[in-house]
């Protein structure tokens, strides 16, 4: 019985570890918290510290230095004295793991979010992008690669506008 | 050489991707359009991020406290296993475009074959790169499309860039006894395994583009070995300057 409050405090640790780290944000997409975006991987207490798993949308990310960074701050704040930042490259991150809230976020921030799996059919294939400012999907690709490795430029035909469009991988 | 296969070779695939990324980042601020400087920035950036994850590795497997900076800035060209065709010039955008569809049509299955590797972290790089290839190889189809079945100036450029670099295509073929070593063991990729499928993409390529795939004749070689162009010398002038000029620089 007398591990219990243990267990509770451990628990409440752990919580609180876990609440920094998905507070940080991508510093490329201030609304979009690194745990919607999938980059955060996991969150644990290691030896009385917090010890957190990232992973990279892209390899050369430049990003990721400044995420690492900011989780440390994050739970240096919440008391976590020398936290541990681990960066795994495997499993691969894909698009499918942004959740739905995240998606959304992006969708209000002005920015369409990738559109379907990312099997190598939809990698290949011709994606319907709907516009994020009026949902229209009379839009077209103008360029593959836009102002971050995870963003094309699309343009829509019926608002005129272009907009980013975050790569299905 | 005291330094293992497994070093070597994890060297060799940080080499490729370092000196192809920085020869694409010198195009930052001068491509044709805003788009492709845009394209080629973001292509540099994704084969920066593969040579540091491959030269951290190689740093640990070396176990001498070389980190990726320190393989990156102070070898000089003689200790580069990069293979010749991603050191050459870059020269006009019909070169850059075709140097970049032969590397990448070959890395792409490539990368595919060692995400089984046996080896833990190749196998997660690799997994990793593939997703960025496959970019690599649409992006650089559709340019080299567009510029040999453009006008005549294009196709003229394009057919040039071919015929000039086509020699340097048969290194990434070639396979040492250090390779064969891990070859045999499932941790690296036979790249004979892979040159149907890179052979097949070029031709399809090539058709849709009206132009001729130049004969395999005498081809270059070398770099594997740390023998290389003048090229390669002046890259390293330019990306190891501020390390030479200011040891232990810290931004």
């Amino acid at each position: 019985m007398s591990l219990a409050p243990t267990m509770v405090a451990g628990e409440a640790l752990l919580e609180r570890a876990r609440k920094a780290a998905a507070s940080v944000v991508d510093p490329e997409i201030p609304v979009l918290s690194i745990a919607d975006l999938g980059v955060l991987r996991d969150v644990q207490i290691v030896d009385g510290t917090a010890e957190v798993t990232i992973t990279p949308t892209y390899s050369g990310c430049p990003a990721m230095n400044l995420i690492a960074l900011n989780i440390e701050l994050a739970l240096e704040k919440a008391g976590f004295e020398m936290p541990r930042i681990k960066t795994v490259l495997s499993p691969a991150w894909t698009t499918d793991w942004i959740t739905d809230k995240g998606k959304d976020t992006l969708r209000r921030y002005g920015i369409a979010p990738p559109n379907g799996k990312a099997s190598r059919r939809a990698l290949f294939g011709e994606d319907e992008v709907a516009c994020p400012r009026c949902a229209s999907t009379d839009t077209v690709r103008i360029s593959e690669f836009g102002s971050t490795s995870c963003k094309a430029l699309w343009r829509c035909k019926a608002c005129a506008e272009p907009f980013d469009y975050f790569k299905c991988i | 050489m005291t330094e293992t296969p497994l070093f070597a070779y994890t060297l060799r695939l940080a080499d490729n991707a370092l000196i192809l990324g920085h020869r694409l980042s010198e195009w930052v601020g001068h491509a044709p359009v805003l788009e492709e400087d845009l394209a080629l920035g973001n292509l540099a950036l994704d084969l920066i991020g593969q040579a540091r994850s491959f030269y951290t590795y190689a740093g640990e497997i070396e176990g001498k406290g070389r980190d990726e900076d320190a393989l990156a800035y102070l070898r000089d060209a003689g200790g580069y296993r990069n293979i010749l065709l991603v050191e050459q010039p870059n020269g006009d955008f019909a070169n850059t475009i075709i140097r970049q569809l032969l590397f990448s049509a070959f890395a792409l299955p490539y990368f595919e074959a060692l995400s089984r590797s046996k080896d833990e972290t190749l196998a997660a790089i690799a997994a990793k790169a593939v997703k960025e290839m496959a970019y690599h190889v649409r992006h650089t189809a559709e340019w080299t499309i567009r510029l040999g079945d453009g006008t005549d100036e294009s196709h003229k450029r394009a057919q040039a860039a071919l015929d000039e670099l086509w020699p340097f295509t048969g290194e990434m073929f070639e396979t040492d006894q250090l390779e064969r070593a891990l070859i045999d063991t499932g941790i690296a990729v036979d790249p004979a395994s892979v040159k149907a499928r890179w052979s097949q993409t070029l031709d399809e390529v090539f058709e849709e583009a009206t132009l001729t795939r130049p004969r395999d004749g005498y081809m270059q070689s070398g770099g594997r070995i740390g023998r290389h162009s003048e090229h390669l010398g002046l890259i390293l002038t330019e990306l190891q300057f501020l390390q030479r000029a200011y040891p232990g620089a810290k931004w």
